[in-house]
Parts: structure tokens; C-alpha cells; sequence
């Protein structure tokens, strides 16, 4: 048994990602457009050149058609994945997995989703026909049971970590304030994000991610091709998807301070790309903020901080734009929303900005430097006790 | 409600389960379908037993006790009888009404079990007359003027009762315990004062309490004496609901072990429930749960119909709440599992029914968006007393008053109509009890 992979076999060569936001004017179809075509012109090449394409989506349509049709793809292999939240992830591993076997020189990977067209709060989804016994809490109450248990287990007062969790969604919106693309460019005080109307246990609306239409793509190709493209790809460093056993629920050991899926993914990245001490070696982590308890752990199970210390470096400002080691310097799902197929990609695309040195000067984060430019993306689809859970890493350079 | 009176009436039960159950309701959730059917799988009833609906007037409820008497032999009949009730907003019948289910098991006293009461002697009157009617569907039901009901009943009444005290060789004087019950009120009080009974035999109608249950009144006041009777005395039940019918039983002398069973099992008396009771349910709650009030629904998808096959499939689960253990290492799985989440052995389960564990509360979350029809939804992870986890619906809770160590016992509910179709389930229930130690309720 072994996960082996691909480390420095496959390049990203273009990039595209559209504002995230109500967009009630665009339809799936026109954001996966606008996604694709900016990512092409990005990488200087035209749809004749792409020889295959992995579309994720999980509520936009199925099947290839959902994307040959609007891009009106001429006769070539388009392959629609799912895998909840890791959705657009799970297309970009799947187009690099492709790539790197020499089936195919050229591949995008698209995400897409269109959300804001249910007219409902949160997230939706269409359910096989049940027997009716599914437990019908929302997704906020899910992850609504992180935090106490959290603070019970490391003796943290609770509302000394209701300030962490707004620490976290307070930082994030700082970060999408000065970004174009973000869905929220408002910076928000500690105090409303404290005062937001609960959702869901001690989980106020500023705890919760929003919800947005977005696209986001990229152009893969084998590593030494790359520069036939770009003279500064990224290069995937590892790709690690983990699905768990969905026990967490009845599993009387499961104590809600952890994702077991997330520590193994992150595991097996680090081993693929060689990574002893995440903390130091990477520059930068777009990680899953679908709630902010979910980013305070996430900072634990990824290995940047103690176990049951990360709240300290949340209030430490480690995590922040100019802090140790950023993370969601873009301003994360709090800002951009979580149109699901799309998610994974649009933290791709702020490490592509972000490693390359194409981050718009006030928001360009410091840690990159010589010796230091690997950027890691998280996705973590299910609840507390029952998810999967992606990583990657990419950097602008081959390894020695 | 009429699973749980089930529940209640099964418990302590010496001896075989019931073979056959009858229902009753005015109240039903469903025509064609038959009711019993779902109280009868709750229960874990034998799957060879029949299971009936008697059509819900408000007499079928003495009429199902009747019934079952007939239909018990060897093998013991369940008969289950439940109301809602209830009435235009202020009045009266709102006031005076209640919500509520019992059960009764009947069976042959030759079989050597214990018999808290035997059925001495039975009379009945009948006659046509308007006095309280509903159609399909409506709400509350429309009486006729309250004193010409009064005019018919106390004669059918009278006669009735000196019929069935006839037969049974008793003097009115010599009653111990006398059950009147009826929604007619004058007709019932005019009744008790007609009958030549002692006074202080006449046991109290629970109407300030619990209000008056309908169909379920006669069953309830009917446990309610034999709670209170000695062995060897003489209960008179007198049912005034179109006509009258007048049942004699007498107490055994296994009564007293029947009760000090029930009372060890911890199952609370009708005395102990009515004055368990709380008072604090807001009235547009009520009115909501009613659906006589439209309240503002959350910004999410309607809840879905489950299907027909798929609930077929898990009905050891969805009605009975079976667990699956794993042969090879002893995990619980809530639901039942073909494969072990802890050591992954395949196809080595047994099934365990969990309805009646109790459990604590492990931890718990108030959710604000989820659907319910008594929002907001409180999220509870339970750990059962003997091992197993779940994560579930509570009900009857204050999100205030619960915390990690609440001790609950399961319930059947309604999670939702979709459809017309009632989606009911179980829920956990916050019950009396000290919090129980960290340690309980893990991994068997």
C-alpha cells in the first residue's frame, strides 16, 4: 500500500478565476466561460490546444455536457467530478493524475458553481430517496460541536474562544477586503462579528462562510513541457485525497477537537513533497474556513501549530496576511463564499498569484521568499466525524 | 403518543408479549393505511400478530377495550387508544380539552401470569341522537345544546349500569372505585349523582390537570383506580359517549406485585405524570404545533417524503431503533452496519433493539436553520447506557436547561409531514435522573 505521487511530474501553466459574489447576471455557464477563457489566455494557448478537461460541479449539471455545451467543445474527453466540497479539487488531482501518465499533453481543470439561483440560506443539496431517519441538522450545527468540545478539552474559556473564532473570520475579511474578486470587500470589526445573530450552537452568522456563484480554472501539462507555456508555472509538490469511514457520529472515542480525514491527508502530502516542519517550509496555506472554529482546528490537524495550541497562534496573529504564515490571505471561503466546484481552484489560483509574485502589491504576503515558496490548498467536504479531506501543495520551483 | 402508552403498558409486562393490537383514534394519521401497523412495529410486537384500526369516534375507545377483551385467549391483546383534542381558540373545549394515549393489555387469567384486574361484568345502551359531531377534517367538533344531551343520557346511563351491576352481583354501595367519563360534562356530572355510588368511590376526572382525553378519558381514569384499588375491589368504569357503556372489574390479589414491578421499572403513575406535568409551553407554540398558527418557515428546501421502499428496508431501525453489534468485537452500530467501523469484520452483526436503552447527553448544539416543526432544532450526541452513540433530534427540551450529562430515554415522534406522508422517528427526551458519570455509556 502506498500513495506515491506525482511530485514535480505535472505543471499548472494558466490560470483563471472570475469575481466571486451574487453574480445574478451570470449563469453556470457564463462563469465557467469567463473562467476558462481567462485561464487559456493565461497560458497563451487556445481550446484547439486542450486535449482533455475534468469539470467539477457539485449542483451546476452533470455529466461533460455541462461544460462541452457552453465552451462548445469540439470532440474531446470531458469528465464531470463530485466529491462535496472538495469538488473543484478533485477536478484539478484528476486533470493532473492525466496529465502526468502521458494520456493527455494539455489538460484544464475547471471548477463551477452557481448557488445563488435556490434562493435558499446556506447550502442545499438533492438527496437520494431516504428512509427519512437522517438527522436533519444544518451544517453550521454539524460544525457547531467543535468549539465546546474544543474548549473544553484544552481548558479554554468560552469566550475567550468565541474571540478566537471571530479573530479568524476577522482576519479573513481583512484579507478579502483589498481583494477584487472576493465576494465580501468589507473589512469587519471584532465587535459584529462577536454580536452576529447565532446560526447554530455558539456559531453567529459571521462564523459561517457565505454563499456565491464563482469559477476558477487551470492548465496542466507535464513538468517539462511547461516552459513551452510560462516562463513561472507552479509545479504540484503532492496531492492527497482521503475519504474517512463516516464513524464520527456514533463513534463514542470521537471527541469533535480533530478531522482524522484532514491529519492523514496532510501526512501524505507532506511526504510526497518532503515536508518535515509545514510551518517553516510553507509560505502560505489557503485552508477550508467553512466555519472558524473549522479554520482554528484545520491550523492543528495541518501541523501549523500544537495540538491545542492554534488558538494561541490565532491570537498571536501567526496566521495573519503578515504574520508567520498566512493563511487564506485571499480572505478564504469567509470572503469568496463556497460556490462548491469552484472553491479548491480559487485557492490554487491565490497560490498561483501569490507564488509567482503577481499578487497585487498591497496584498502580497511576505513569507514568500528564497528558500521558502510552497503554498498549500485544503478542502474539506462533510461534517465533523464523517468527511473527506484534500491537500495540495505547489511551488514555482523543481526540487533539486 | 400511542406508542408510548404501548411502551408504558409493555415495560413491566410479565409474560408473552401481545399477539394482536387494536387502535384506536378520533385523531388518526392516516385513513386506508392502517395505523396500528406503526405502533405495532415500535413496539416489536410479533410479526404474526394482527394489527387493527377501529374507526375514531369517540366511543371506539371503550369499544377497543371491549374488543380486545373478546379477542384476548391464550394469546393477550394490546389495545391502544389515543386523542388529540381540542377546540376554537378561548373556549371551553380548548380549556377543558387534553392530548393523550393509553394502553391496556388483555388476556386470559388461566394462563398463570399475573391479572391486575378481571372483567366481571359488561352492559351497554345505544341510542341515535345529535349530540357532539365532527366531519373528516375539521378541527373541533360542534355540540348541541348542553341540556338536551343531558335529557338522553342519564336515562341510558341509568339503565346501562344497573344492567352491568346486575349481571355482576354488586351493589352501587358497595363499589370501591367508580370511573365516569364522557365530554359530555353535565351529562356526566348528572350521571355520577344518578347512580346511587359513594361519593368518595367516585375517582377524579383529571380534567384541571390533563383535561379530558376523549377516547382515552375511561382508560386513563380506569389505571388511574387500579393504581389506587386494594385486591379483591369492585371498579366501575361508565363510559357516556353516544349511549352508554358500564364495565365491572374486580382487583386480584396480584395487583400489588403488578404495581411494585411498574413502580421498580420507574414507570410513573398516572398521579406522578399528572403532577410531573409542565405548564410553561408558550400558547403560540401550542397553537403552531396545532397548525392554527403560520409560522414564518426557514429560508431552506421543504423536507422530503422518504420512500416507501427504502423505509421497508430499515423499518428494524426507523420503527424498532435496532442497533447492529459486532459479533467479532463488540462495537455498536446506530445504524445498523453490514460492516464494523471498528475492526471491519463483514456480515457479523446482531441486532439489538435500543428504544428503551437510556442515555446521556455526550454534547449538543441549538440549530437555527434546520427545519422542524418546533424550531429551533436542538442536536443532541447521545451515548447509550451499555454502549452506543447517536447523534439525534431531542424533544420536550428547554435548550436552556440541557447540558452534557442530561440523562434521556428515546422517543417515537413526528419529524415531519411531507407529502402526507409522516415521517416519524425517534428523538431523545430529557428524563429525571442524575447526571451520569463521564465513563458511562461507552463501548460495550
Amino acid at each position: 500500500m502506498s500513495s506515491n505521487g506525482i511530485r514535480d511530474q505535472v505543471a499548472i501553466v494558466g490560470m483563471g478565476c472570475t469575481r466571486f459574489g451574487e453574480r445574478w447576471d451570470k449563469g453556470a455557464d457564463d462563469l465557467a466561460v469567463e473562467a476558462a477563457k481567462d485561464a487559456i489566455a493565461s497560458a497563451g494557448v487556445g481550446f484547439e490546444d486542450l486535449d482533455a478537461y475534468w469539470l467539477g460541479t457539485m449542483f451546476s449539471g452533470v455529466s461533460g455536457l455541462t461544460l462541452s455545451k457552453p465552451l462548445k467543445i469540439d470532440y474531446k474527453p470531458v469528465t464531470r467530478v463530485e466529491n462535496f466540497c472538495a469538488t473543484g479539487s478533485e477536478a484539478f488531482r484528476n486533470a493532473a493524475y492525466a496529465v502526468a501518465s502521458g494520456a493527455y499533453d494539455l489538460a484544464m481543470a475547471i471548477g463551477v458553481e452557481k448557488l445563488k439561483d435556490t434562493g435558499y440560506s446556506g447550502l442545499t443539496r438533492v438527496h437520494p430517496v431516504g428512509d427519512g431517519t437522517a438527522a436533519a441538522l444544518s451544517s453550521p450545527a454539524a460544525f457547531s460541536f467543535v468549539a465546546p468540545a474544543y474548549a473544553e478539552k484544552y481548558g479554554v474559556d468560552s469566550e475567550e474562544l468565541k474571540e478566537v473564532m471571530s479573530r479568524i473570520a476577522w482576519k479573513n475579511h481583512q484579507n478579502g477586503a483589498v481583494n477584487s474578486r472576493a465576494q465580501f470587500r468589507k473589512a469587519v470589526t471584532m465587535e459584529t462579528i462577536t454580536k452576529s445573530p447565532l446560526v447554530a450552537g455558539d456559531l453567529g452568522v459571521f462564523d459561517c462562510s457565505g454563499v456565491s456563484d464563482g469559477s476558477a480554472a487551470a492548465i496542466l501539462c507535464r513538468a517539462e513541457d511547461a516552459h513551452r507555456y510560462t516562463d513561472h508555472p507552479l509545479y504540484v509538490k503532492a496531492l492527497s485525497f482521503i475519504a474517512g469511514p463516516g464513524g464520527g457520529a456514533i463513534d463514542p472515542e470521537y471527541d469533535y477537537t480533530t478531522f482524522p480525514e484532514v491529519v492523514r491527508s496532510a501526512e501524505d502530502a507532506y511526504r510526497q513533497a518532503g515536508i518535515t516542519d509545514p510551518r517553516s517550509s510553507l509560505a502560505m496555506a489557503e485552508v477550508h474556513d467553512c466555519f472558524t472554529p473549522t479554520e482554528l482546528v484545520l491550523m492543528e490537524d495541518l501541523g501549523f501549530s500544537e495540538r491545542g495550541l492554534g488558538w494561541k497562534d490565532v491570537l498571536a496573529g501567526a496566521f495573519d496576511r503578515d504574520g508567520e504564515l498566512p493563511v487564506n490571505p485571499d480572505g478564504g471561503l469567509k470572503s469568496f463564499g463556497h460556490p462548491i466546484g469552484a472553491s479548491g481552484l480559487r485557492m490554487l489560483f491565490e497560490c498561483w498569484l501569490q507564488l509567482r509574485g503577481e499578487a497585487p502589491p498591497e496584498r502580497q504576503i511576505a513569507s514568500v521568499g528564497p528558500g521558502r515558496n510552497l503554498g498549500l490548498t485544503h478542502n474539506l467536504g462533510g461534517g465533523p466525524g464523517e468527511c473527506v479531506s484534500f491537500v495540495s501543495i505547489v511551488g514555482p520551483e523543481l526540487s533539486a | 403518543m400511542g406508542v408510548e402508552a404501548g411502551r408504558r403498558a409493555l415495560a413491566a409486562l410479565d409474560g408473552p408479549l401481545p399477539h394482536d393490537l387494536l387502535f384506536t383514534t378520533p385523531a388518526p394519521a392516516y385513513l386506508d393505511k392502517t395505523n396500528a401497523s406503526a405502533i405495532h412495529a415500535a413496539l416489536g410486537l410479533p410479526a404474526d400478530g394482527g394489527a387493527y384500526d377501529l374507526l375514531g369516534s369517540v366511543r371506539s375507545g371503550v369499544g377497543a377495550l371491549r374488543s380486545a377483551q373478546g379477542l384476548a385467549g391464550q394469546r393477550r391483546t394490546l389495545a391502544v387508544i389515543a386523542d388529540l383534542r381540542s377546540g376554537p381558540a378561548g373556549g371551553p373545549e380548548e380549556r377543558d380539552s387534553g392530548d393523550g394515549a393509553v394502553a391496556v393489555v388483555f388476556g386470559d387469567a388461566g394462563t398463570g401470569a399475573p391479572v391486575a384486574a378481571e372483567l366481571v361484568a359488561h352492559a351497554s345502551s345505544c341510542a341515535e341522537f345529535l349530540d357532539r359531531w365532527r366531519t373528516p377534517g375539521e378541527p373541533d367538533s360542534k355540540v348541541w345544546e348542553e341540556r338536551f344531551g343531558q335529557e338522553v343520557y342519564v336515562p341510558l346511563v341509568e339503565a346501562a349500569t344497573a344492567d352491568a351491576l346486575k349481571q355482576a352481583g354488586v351493589l352501587a354501595a358497595d363499589v370501591d372505585h367508580v370511573v365516569v367519563a364522557g365530554l359530555h360534562a353535565r351529562a356526566v356530572k348528572a350521571s355520577q349523582g344518578a347512580l346511587g355510588f359513594r361519593a368518595e368511590a367516585l375517582v377524579g376526572d383529571r380534567i384541571q390537570s390533563v383535561g379530558n382525553l376523549g377516547a382515552a378519558h375511561p382508560g386513563l381514569l380506569l389505571a388511574d383506580a387500579l393504581e389506587q384499588a386494594a385486591p379483591g375491589a369492585v371498579i366501575v368504569v361508565v363510559v357516556v359517549a353516544d349511549g352508554a357503556d358500564v364495565l365491572v372489574l374486580r382487583t386480584t390479589d396480584d395487583l400489588p406485585a403488578i404495581r411494585s414491578t411498574r413502580q421498580a421499572a420507574g414507570l410513573a403513575t398516572v398521579a406522578e405524570q399528572a403532577a410531573g406535568g409542565r405548564d410553561d409551553l408558550p400558547y403560540a407554540r401550542f397553537l403552531t404545533w396545532r397548525g392554527e398558527l403560520r409560522r414564518e418557515p426557514p429560508r431552506r428546501p421543504d423536507p422530503e417524503r422518504p420512500g416507501a421502499p427504502a423505509t421497508w428496508r430499515s423499518t428494524a431501525w426507523r420503527t424498532g431503533f435496532e442497533a447492529s453489534d459486532c459479533r467479532a468485537c463488540g462495537f455498536r452500530h446506530l445504524p445498523p452496519s453490514r460492516v464494523c467501523l471498528q475492526c471491519h469484520a463483514v456480515d457479523e452483526m446482531d441486532l439489538v433493539r435500543m428504544a428503551d436503552a437510556g442515555g446521556t447527553v455526550a454534547t449538543f448544539t441549538v440549530d437555527r436553520l434546520a427545519f422542524s416543526l418546533s424550531p429551533p432544532v436542538v442536536g443532541a450526541v447521545v451515548d447509550f447506557d451499555g454502549g452506543g452513540r447517536y447523534r439525534c433530534e431531542m424533544t420536550d427540551v428547554d435548550p436552556e436547561a440541557i447540558a452534557s450529562g442530561t440523562r434521556v430515554a428515546m422517543t417515537f415522534r413526528r419529524l415531519y409531514t411531507a407529502e402526507g406522508v409522516h415521517n416519524y422517528f425517534w428523538k431523545a427526551r430529557p428524563v429525571d435522573g442524575p447526571p451520569a458519570d463521564d465513563d458511562e455509556g461507552g463501548p460495550a
